[in-house]
């Protein structure tokens, strides 16, 4: 399904928290008007980006909206004028020679967050510590949530600024090797870019169809037989790891001064009749969404935003679209049934699929008895929260959930701890 | 937005198996074996498999009642695969009697007790079976021969799951002229099996149904090989060096592994998951464990049966096995100490 633009909608809903780190502060007020790609909102903080504005037109408010997180957030709602008057910054056409800390700031100035999902900011990816040197940078083109398609298709249509993306995080982090991963379910696109990086030093390394392959420390070991230690991060092994999207994002902000305000959703599951990949303006509402794809309210029962392993459940379709949207499933009955659960029958399947190697059953019978300072917890902070334990469980057990909760009660613990 | 979404925890798709599915499909390919053991025996052996399998469902629908815990074990198949696995280690023609209070003492006793699915720390089936034997030594060892004791399949008398106590089986002569034809897979030489310890001579037709059966729990990811390859291979090292040692006084590997609760043991009652390891290491230490204990008990122990004691000895251990096995998870050399230092 190719990428197809939306159509912009008439108000947009722009949350200013839409990455890892403090939420952006407004500097627009109800009645001003702005043009597409403006800030309306700043960073606050070493871990923050700016927000812009994905269209023309005025400011009708900042208010408390539901998010897609669960709890409502500070939105800025804008009412489009449907001229698209762009604001961009000047374009940097030959990055290489830029400086890195210019690129970083421009990266950090059109608020590029990662887009495979994380959102975490990505100049500060790019800026790991002087004792931390990167020797390689790795595209993550893996996509292995089952349903989502966008990256296939951005890999598809848009190789040639994918490539150059990546030749800009090199040129950033001064590594020296770039490599794009890609899952094997996308022959088509290995083969485009093989073909496209046959002359240069780009390695293209297909990957094994395995569910969670597109996690980074999963990606890194497959790819370079490194192994990332517990509580680190990839800079800890040389390595940068930055979503294709990113990568494409990236690209248009330095070399042609876009901010990020667009990306492509994918739209799909029991309840949509014409799924497909759009590219939807930051601050869509995920109810016109569905309703460009014909999905009828009455047949939903299940709404994620995200994959169907790791995605997040809602209780409105009255969320937008923001950053991290990568993909937006409706289900219908049969799928969104709950399971009965039955106890743990300590068949070790979910220990056999855990890709952090962690006891998932074990942590979960530590939620049940409230057991959270047990040397059972004691890996809980390794898991990733990637779905595999409780896929695999018999006794349909959500392990997940249980986990979560030990996670949050282990932090909380230890903040409790440091006072 | 009219009606409700379903809010829930990811992931929103799950995999195709199901614990019930797993009791039932274990249930399913122990059922060639027991309808091989009703056709050499007749009604007796069915009276028991079905008078246990109901008895245990049974039991376990008052201990649920009782302790007022949901009601689903009757669907579940846990209980009717705790039935089913009693059965076959018990002789034809028991009592059911003692068939019910085997019922009782595996499902109430072993299982509920302890706070019923997923929490015994024993084989609910094997623990029932050592009570009957202890309890009720001579009913538990009256081994009726079976039906056609002239022509069965492979040319000599055959009973399932039995070990034969010398004393009171059927004579030992009785079976040595009839093991003078040609059997099926290398059972040990008439001497071996005239001078040596006599072990009952497993159904072959039994023993090959097992051996189908756990193939395809294997095939069907239901079981994985650590357990039956490591406790067949205890066993045939004990087996092996003795029988190399002394063969006049030992027999072979095939006739220890298909007699006696050998490939019951190692394909369906020690790979139960409540109470065996659940890592692959440790899944190693514990079949090597067992088939080394049943060697042992079988060859130098007061019991001809050694299968049913080297499970309940290893059961014992397997809490300690699991603290010791446990896999470090990724990016840490050894699993953190208590309290996670890391950051």
């Amino acid at each position: 399904m190719a990428i197809s633009p939306l159509p912009v909608p008439a108000q947009l809903i722009v949350p200013l928290a839409q990455h890892i780190g403090s939420p952006a502060t407004p500097v627009v007020a109800a009645g001003d008007t702005v043009r597409m790609g403006q800030r309306i909102g700043e960073p606050s903080g070493f871990v923050s980006v700016p927000i812009h504005s994905p269209v023309s037109g005025t400011i009708s408010g900042i208010e408390k909206r539901p998010g897609p997180l669960g709890s409502p957030i500070t939105c800025v709602i804008i009412d489009n004028d449907d001229n698209d008057t762009p604001e961009t910054l000047p374009p940097i056409p030959d990055p290489k020679a830029a400086s890195a800390a210019d690129i970083r700031s421009r990266i950090r100035d059109c608020g590029i967050a990662g887009l495979g999902g994380a959102t975490f900011p990505t100049h500060i990816k790019l800026s790991p510590p002087a004792n931390k040197p990167i020797d390689t940078v790795i595209l993550n083109g893996a996509e292995c949530e089952p349903c989502l398609t966008a990256d296939h298709r951005m890999l598809l249509e848009h190789a040639a600024e994918i490539v150059s993306g990546l030749q800009i995080f090199l040129r950033v982090t001064g590594a020296r090797c770039g490599i794009i991963g890609i899952e094997e379910n996308k022959p088509d696109a290995i083969r485009l870019f093989e073909e496209r990086c046959n002359k240069t030093d780009i390695r293209i390394v297909p990957l094994q169809v395995k569910y969670p392959q597109g996690g980074e420390k999963q990606l890194i070991s497959a790819v370079l037989r490194r192994t990332v230690p517990s509580g680190g991060l990839p800079m800890d092994v040389g390595v940068v790891v930055q979503n294709v999207g990113t990568a494409l994002a990236v690209h248009h902000a330095v070399v042609c001064g876009k901010p990020l305000y667009e990306r492509v959703v994918t739209v799909t599951g029991s309840a949509v009749p014409n799924p497909g990949n759009f590219l939807v303006r930051i601050g869509t509402p995920v109810h016109l969404l569905l309703a460009h794809c014909g999905a009828n309210g009455t047949d939903i029962r299940k709404l994620i935003i995200g994959g169907p392993m790791m995605g997040f459940a809602q209780y409105t379709d009255d969320i937008p679209v923001v950053r991290g949207t990568s993909g937006v499933l409706a289900v219908g009955a049969e799928e969104s049934a709950l399971c009965t659960t039955l106890p743990c029958i300590r068949c070790g399947r979910c220990v056999a699929v855990c890709p952090m190697r962690l006891v998932p059953s074990e942590i979960g019978v530590c939620c049940d008895r409230r057991l959270f300072d047990h040397s059972g917890t004691r890996d809980a902070l390794d898991c990733m929260e990637c779905g595999c334990c409780a896929f695999a469980c018999p006794s349909r057990i959500p392990l997940v959930q249980k986990i979560r909760l030990v996670k949050s009660e282990v932090l909380a613990a230890r903040r409790k701890e440091r006072r | 937005m009219e009606q409700s979404l379903t809010v829930s925890s990811s992931p929103h798709i799950t995999g195709r198996e199901t614990s019930s599915r797993i009791m039932w499909t274990v249930f399913g390919a122990l059922t060639p074996a027991a309808a091989a053991s009703v056709y050499l025996f007749g009604v007796m052996a069915l009276n028991v498999i079905v008078g246990t399998i109901l008895l245990c469902v049974w039991f376990e629908v008052l201990a649920n009642l009782a302790l007022r815990r949901p009601l689903a074990t009757v669907t579940d198949g846990s209980a009717a695969l705790t039935g089913l696995l009693l059965a076959l280690t018990l002789p034809p023609g028991l009592s059911l009697w003692f068939c019910a209070v085997g019922a009782f003492v595996a499902i109430v006793m072993t299982k509920a007790v302890f706070g019923g699915l997923g929490q015994n720390p024993f084989n609910p089936a094997i623990t029932a079976r050592v009570f009957l034997l202890i309890a009720f030594p001579e009913p538990l060892t009256r081994w009726p021969v079976p039906l056609q004791t002239e022509e069965t399949l492979y040319g000599q008398p055959v009973a399932i799951q039995m070990e034969l106590d010398a004393i009171t089986a059927a004579t030992p002569l009785g079976l040595i002229s009839d093991l003078g034809a040609g059997t099926v897979n290398a059972l040990a030489s008439v001497a071996d099996i005239y001078i040596g310890r006599m072990n009952g001579s497993l159904g072959e037709t039994s023993g090959i149904l097992l051996l189908l059966g756990g193939v395809f729990l294997l095939l069907r990811r239901i079981i994985s090989w650590h357990i039956p390859v490591s406790f067949l291979a205890g066993m045939s090292l004990v087996a092996g060096i003795t029988h190399l040692l002394n063969p006049a006084e030992y027999v072979g590997i095939p006739f220890h592994l298909f007699t006696g609760g050998a490939l019951l043991g190692a394909f369906f009652m020690a790979t139960d998951y409540v109470t065996s390891p659940m890592f692959p290491r440790g899944k190693l230490l514990f079949g090597l464990g067992c088939g080394l204990l049943t060697m042992i008990i079988r060859l130098w122990g007061g019991y001809p049966e050694g299968v049913s004691f080297a499970i309940l000895l290893m059961n014992a251990v397997v809490p300690i096995i699991d603290t010791h096995t446990r896999p470090a998870p990724f990016g840490k050399s050894v699993t953190s100490p208590k309290g996670g230092a890391d950051a």
